[in-house]
C-alpha cells in the first residue's frame, strides 16, 4: 500500500497527521474553557502555525495529548478520542461529547500530499472550530463556574461511547482521504440531560472573587487513584509568549511550507521544514498503557480568571447582604429568603463579635408600638436600625411586655401582640431593634411611616364585632323582626312593581 | 462546468435577521478563505495566518466564528444591512433571499469584459415572522439558535465534500482566483446579492425581467 507513496511524502502525511490530532484537541479544549477565543491573522507566515491557521497551543494540553499518542499515530482501530465532562459542585459528573479522530483504510493514491491533503485538514480544522461552537456542550462551557465545571480526558484506543446516555446524537465533521486512509473526524454528543434537570445552571449572575479551584483534590497519602481528575490551570498568554513557548518545545517543529503552481505533473518543489526522526518516534513510556482503553485521567478546565458570565451558586449564608438570588432560583422559595435575608439584617455589621454573642430580634411586624418609644436621636447611617441597641429598648419592649388589648375574635389578631400596659420581664437576653421602614426618616414629618404603620395596624374593632353588644344587638333585632314584617306586608304592592321595573 | 448551488432557509423575527445571516455568510467565509500568498520565485508561495474570533449574538442564543479581519466584516455586514433594510422597506411580507456567490473571472480578450463564472453559490432565503409578546420572542432566541446550527453543520458537510474548487493559481492570475484586496485574509472571489420577494411570492426581479420581456415582445 504505501509502495507507492515516497518516503518524503510518508514522512509528511505522518507529520501532518500528528500536527492534525495535537491542534483538533487544542481546537476542543479551548472551546470548552468558557471564555470566547480570539487570534490575530498574520498577513505573513510565521512558520509555527499548523495548517495556516492561528490556534495557540495551550501547553498542558499539548502535554497531556502527546502522552495519550505516545508517539503513535490514529490508526486502525486506534482513535483518538477526546472525552468531554461536565463535574458538578456535589461530586457528580457525566459526559457530554466524545470527539473522534479515526483512520480508516479507504485510501486515495491520487491526491497529492502536501498540498491537496494539508489544505483540506485546514478546512478540516476550520470545520472543527464552527461545529464546537455549535454542539450543546458549548453553551454549558459557557456557564461553567461555582456550580461545574468541565473536565477532559484523552485517550488512544476503541471509542467509548456509552457514557453517553440513550439517545445520543453524532455529528460529523468531516473527512479527508489521503494515500495511507481517511481521516474522518466526529462528534457524538449526549442529548439527556435528565440528571442536569434539577441543577441549577441558568445562573446569569457571577460573582467576583470566586476561586475556581475548588474541585482541586489534594492527594491522599498517595493512594490517589489512577483516573482522578487533574486540574489543568491555564492562564491566557500574549500570543508572542505563546508562540515562543511553542518554539521551545516544537523548536524543530517549524511549519513553512510552501506550495508550488506548477502544474500536478510536474514534480513539485514544496518543501515541508521538521526536525530529525528523532521527534517523531517517542519510544511509548508503556506500550500496553497506551493501548489500554481505561480511563487514565481527566484534566479540569478551568481559568484563573472567573469568566464574566459564569453562573455561581450563592446562598444566604455567604452573601448576607445580598437580598434575593436570581430570579431562576428554584430552590429556596423567595420568602423563605427574605425571612432568612432579614433575619440577618438584624445583625450589626459594626460588631460581628457582640452580633454573633446577642440574640438579635426584630420587632415583629404586627407589634403595636407607641411612637414614645421611637428613638428620636435617628442615625443617618443605613442600616443603622439594625445596630444593636443593648438593653435601651427592654423596658418597653412589647415582646416582653404585652401591652393590653381589647379582647379579639380574630385568630390573626390574637397571635399579636397589641397595645396594652408595661410591665417588666427580664430583658438581658434580647436586643430590641426599631422598626424602621426603608427610607423613611422621623425628622421630615410629625408622624412618619413607620408610626403610621404600626399606629393602624391593629384598628379598633367593628361595634358590631364586640361581643359584649352582639348579644343585645341580636335580641333587639329578634324583637323587632315582627314589626318589621308587617311593615313590609304591608307595602308589598310598591316592592312588587319595583321588581317589575327590573324587568 | 457546474455550479454548486446550497439553499438554506431561515425563519427570524425583524431583530434577528442581521445575526442570522451573518452567522451564516462568516460561517461559509471561514472556510473559503485562505492566508493571503506570497509569491516567491522558482514558482512557489506561502501561505499566511488565518485568526478566528468567536462573536456572540445578542439577539439569538448562538455564537459562530468568523476570520479574524476587521475589512471583510466590514464589507459583510455592510451588505447584510443593505439587504435587511430593503427587505424592511419593500413593504412584502418578510420574505426575501441573500446570496453568497464565488466565482472565477476569465480573462477576454478587448472589447469583451471578463466573464465572471460562478463555482459555489450559497442562497439564504430570510422569512421574517412578527412574534406577540416577549414569551415568544424568548422562544424564538432559542429556537434560531438551534437552527442556526443545524444549517452550520449543513454549511460544514458540504464542504468537506471537497468537490471543485478552483485550482490554485499562478502569480499572474491570483486576482482571477482570489479577491487580494484584503489586508490579511484572502478570500475567493465573491460578490452578494439579494432579493426581496413581494406579497405575491414573486422576486422583484423576476418581475421586472417579466416586465421588459413583454414590452419586447410587443
Amino acid at each position: 500500500m504505501d509502495s507507492e507513496l515516497s518516503p518524503q511524502d510518508k514522512r509528511d502525511l505522518d507529520k501532518f497527521i500528528k500536527f492534525f490530532a495535537l491542534k483538533t484537541v487544542q481546537v476542543i479544549v479551548q472551546a470548552r474553557l468558557g471564555e470566547k477565543i480570539s487570534t490575530r491573522s498574520f498577513s505573513s507566515p510565521t512558520g509555527s502555525d499548523w495548517f495556516n491557521l492561528a490556534i495557540k497551543d495551550i501547553p498542558e494540553v499539548t502535554h497531556e495529548a502527546k502522552k495519550a499518542l505516545a508517539g503513535q499515530l490514529p490508526g486502525m482501530g486506534r482513535s483518538m478520542c477526546v472525552e468531554i465532562s461536565l463535574k458538578t459542585s456535589e461530586g457528580d459528573s457525566m459526559e457530554l461529547e466524545t470527539w473522534c479522530l479515526e483512520v480508516n483504510e479507504k485510501c486515495d493514491k491520487d491526491i497529492k500530499v502536501s498540498y491537496t491533503v494539508y489544505n483540506r485538514l485546514s478546512v478540516l480544522l476550520k470545520s472543527l472550530l464552527a461545529v464546537t461552537r455549535v454542539t450543546p456542550a458549548y453553551k454549558l462551557s459557557r456557564k461553567q463556574g461555582h456550580d461545574f465545571v468541565m473536565l477532559y480526558r484523552i485517550y488512544f484506543g476503541e471509542v467509548q461511547l456509552s457514557g453517553l446516555g440513550e439517545g445520543f446524537q453524532t455529528v460529523r465533521v468531516g473527512v479527508v482521504s489521503t494515500p495511507v486512509g481517511t481521516v474522518t473526524l466526529s462528534c457524538a454528543y449526549r442529548t439527556n440531560l435528565a440528571f442536569m434537570s434539577n441543577r441549577q445552571f441558568e445562573r446569569p449572575t457571577p460573582i467576583t472573587g470566586i476561586i475556581v479551584d475548588h474541585f482541586v483534590d489534594s492527594p491522599c497519602g498517595g493512594q490517589r487513584p489512577a483516573n482522578m481528575a487533574q486540574p489543568c490551570n491555564y492562564r491566557a498568554t500574549d500570543r508572542e509568549d505563546v508562540g515562543q513557548l511553542a518554539a521551545v518545545q516544537d523548536s524543530q517543529e517549524v511549519c513553512t511550507t510552501s506550495f508550488s503552481t506548477s502544474p500536478p505533473s510536474q514534480l513539485y518543489t514544496s518543501r515541508v521544514y521538521y526536525p530529525p526522526l528523532a521527534e517523531l518516534c517517542h519510544p511509548a513510556a508503556n506500550p500496553n498503557q497506551a493501548l489500554h482503553s481505561g480511563k487514565k485521567y481527566s484534566n479540569v478546565l478551568t481559568s484563573v480568571h472567573p469568566p464574566p458570565e459564569a453562573d455561581t451558586h450563592l446562598t444566604v449564608d455567604q452573601a448576607p447582604n445580598t437580598p434575593f438570588r436570581s430570579a431562576d432560583d428554584k430552590g429556596l422559595s423567595q420568602s423563605e429568603e427574605e425571612r432568612k435575608v432579614v433575619g440577618r439584617q438584624s445583625i450589626s455589621p459594626c460588631d460581628p463579635v457582640e452580633s454573633l454573642n446577642a440574640i438579635s430580634r426584630k420587632v415583629g411586624a404586627f407589634v403595636n408600638k407607641p411612637s414614645t418609644q421611637i428613638k428620636a436621636a435617628c442615625l443617618d447611617l443605613p442600616f443603622a436600625a439594625f445596630a444593636p441597641r443593648g438593653l435601651d429598648f427592654g423596658e418597653s419592649d412589647p415582646m416582653l411586655q404585652p401591652p393590653d388589648s381589647p379582647p379579639s375574635l380574630s385568630p390573626l389578631q390574637a397571635s399579636h401582640v397589641s397595645q396594652g400596659s408595661e410591665g417588666s420581664g427580664n430583658q438581658d437576653d434580647f436586643v430590641m431593634v426599631d422598626f424602621k421602614p426603608a427610607f423613611s426618616k422621623d425628622d421630615l414629618l410629625p408622624m412618619d411611616l413607620g408610626t403610621f404603620y404600626r399606629e393602624f395596624q391593629n384598628p379598633p374593632q367593628l361595634a358590631s364585632l364586640s361581643s359584649q353588644t352582639s348579644s343585645q344587638s341580636m335580641a333587639n333585632d329578634l324583637d323587632s323582626l315582627p314589626e318589621k314584617l308587617a311593615i313590609y306586608e304591608k307595602n308589598i304592592d310598591e316592592f312588587d312593581a319595583f321588581v317589575d321595573m327590573l324587568h | 462546468m457546474n455550479c454548486r448551488s446550497e439553499v438554506l432557509e431561515v425563519t427570524v423575527e425583524a431583530r434577528q435577521v442581521e445575526e442570522a445571516i451573518l452567522s451564516l455568510l462568516h460561517t461559509i467565509l471561514l472556510h473559503r478563505s485562505t492566508g493571503k500568498f506570497h509569491y516567491k520565485k522558482e514558482g512557489t508561495y506561502s501561505i499566511g495566518t488565518v485568526g478566528t474570533v468567536d462573536i456572540d449574538c445578542d439577539f439569538i442564543d448562538f455564537t459562530f466564528v468568523r476570520v479574524s479581519s476587521e475589512e471583510l466584516d466590514r464589507v459583510i455586514r455592510k451588505a447584510v444591512s443593505e439587504f435587511k433594510d430593503a427587505l424592511s422597506n419593500s413593504g412584502s411580507d418578510g420574505m426575501g433571499q441573500i446570496s453568497l456567490e464565488f466565482y472565477q473571472k476569465k480573462k477576454s480578450r478587448w472589447p469583451f469584459s471578463d466573464e465572471c463564472i460562478p463555482w459555489e453559490v450559497w442562497s439564504i432565503k430570510v422569512n421574517v415572522v412578527n412574534l406577540a409578546n416577549e414569551q415568544e420572542r424568548q422562544i424564538c432566541r432559542e429556537k434560531v439558535g438551534e437552527k442556526l446550527g443545524e444549517k452550520v453543520i449543513n454549511v460544514v458537510e458540504v464542504i468537506n465534500r471537497h468537490e471543485y474548487l478552483p485550482k490554485m493559481p499562478t502569480q499572474s492570475e491570483v486576482d482571477n482566483v482570489f479577491d487580494t484586496s484584503l489586508k490579511d485574509v484572502q478570500p475567493y472571489l465573491y460578490k452578494i446579492t439579494y432579493q426581496i420577494t413581494d406579497s405575491l411570492g414573486t422576486s422583484v426581479s423576476t418581475t421586472m425581467r417579466r416586465l421588459i420581456k413583454d414590452t419586447l415582445a410587443l
